[in-house]
């Protein structure tokens, strides 16, 4: 029987697998990935917490979150082609000028 | 629906429980070799694997709205749009595995260890429970009662969010933009250039045609070596490793016409360069 716990497991096994990415890929756009498999992860928690409580709102909230991270992905994209284009690169180790 | 009928009676609890493990493992593995995946676009397919299972999960938890939306906006629009700036940003060979920060990977491996046996402590002692009792509105009415919310209860987050969206698309669209820094090169100013550089006839096309026609596959010069002039800058970046990479040239998604040699000088440094 797939209970809720369940899925809180799989959420939790794939926001850290998204943490760990971020932490450890340095293409910018990758990273940009994981931190979408972050979000997926607290959305199928918030999904399944509805379905467990038997109210709607937490599929509201993911549908906020969904909304809230397609923005995110459109800005940040962009950042990231103006990025390139004035570095030509990708890497998150590259755009450095405000270190020191 | 699809859903109901996965959902619906006992006799599907066996099949629920196989579509959990396979999807979950599936889910897990993807995300995992997104994350060890070397080239970028490798992670962006994965990322689609672990969405579309996601949206599965979704349908299974009753909410078949939210799993449609996963699937159109998700996988169709936002992926497609990571596809899109990779093929902009030139999809590099691969990511490089050299550490800049010492001991990085390991650091980060036990954070991320860490983090999972603090989570899995967390929900270790909350009392998850069993699912609520099916109704309607995680059935065939999900959409009109979730429209139904968003409309009385979360109606200002939801105008809010319009305002969010707004501004989004415009500040992409100044990001984007590029300020033009020299005139725009007349045709007269084309065909000059082109006569003074060593290349005045038209690019060889590529492909090998008695093999090969993709663009992707560099034409034959009569002594059987590659012209590497016949293949789109773009394209050679992304990494045969036979071939050497030409990002030197003409640069992609300029507001030059690409393909003409000789232009290099004159469109060498751009908005920003340093």
């Amino acid at each position: 029987m797939v209970s809720p716990a369940h899925f809180i497991a799989l959420s939790v096994i794939l926001f850290v697998i998204g943490a760990v990415g971020v932490l450890v890929r340095r293409n910018a756009i990758v990273v940009f990935m994981c931190v979408e498999l972050m979000l997926n992860a607290a959305n199928l928690a918030f999904v399944t917490f509805a379905r467990m409580h038997g109210a709607l709102d937490g599929q509201v909230i993911a549908f906020f979150v969904m909304v809230v991270a397609a923005a995110e992905v459109v800005v940040g994209l962009a950042i990231l082609t103006a990025i390139f284009r004035a570095r030509r690169s990708a890497s998150v180790d590259d755009a450095n000028l405000m270190k020191y | 629906m699809t859903h109901s009928i996965v959902l619906a009676g006992p006799a599907a609890e066996t099949t629920r429980l196989l579509i959990y493990w396979v999807l979950a493992i599936g889910s897990v593995a993807a995300a995992l070799g997104m994350i060890l995946a070397r080239r970028a676009v490798h992670c962006a397919l994965l990322l689609a694997v672990v969405m579309l299972s996601l949206s599965v999960f979704y349908l299974m938890n009753g909410a078949p709205f939210l799993a449609l939306v996963q699937i159109i906006v998700y996988t169709g629009a936002v992926l497609m749009l990571f596809l899109f700036v990779l093929m902009i940003v030139g999809i590099t060979a691969a990511d490089s595995i050299i550490e800049t920060i010492r001991g990085q990977r390991l650091w980060a491996a036990l954070a991320g260890i860490t983090m999972l046996i603090l989570l899995s402590l967390v929900i270790g002692h909350a009392v998850i429970g069993p699912e609520g009792k099916s109704s309607a509105q995680f059935g065939n009415s999900n959409v009109t009662a979730l429209a139904h919310l968003i409309f009385t209860r979360y109606v200002f987050p939801f105008e809010l969010t319009s305002a969010l969206l707004i501004t989004a698309a415009v500040g992409a669209m100044v990001l984007a933009h590029r300020e033009r820094l020299r005139p725009k090169p007349t045709q007269r100013d084309l065909a000059a250039a082109r006569i003074a550089s060593s290349h005045p006839t038209p690019l060889p096309g590529p492909g090998t045609y008695a093999q090969h026609n993709s663009v992707d596959m560099p034409a034959l010069l009569p002594d059987g070596s590659q012209a590497e002039l016949s293949v789109s800058p773009v394209l050679s970046g992304a990494g045969r490793a036979e071939r050497p990479p030409a990002l030197g040239g003409p640069q992609p998604g300029g507001e030059q016409p690409p393909a003409v040699p000789g232009r290099a000088p004159a469109s060498g440094p751009e908005a920003g360069d340093q």
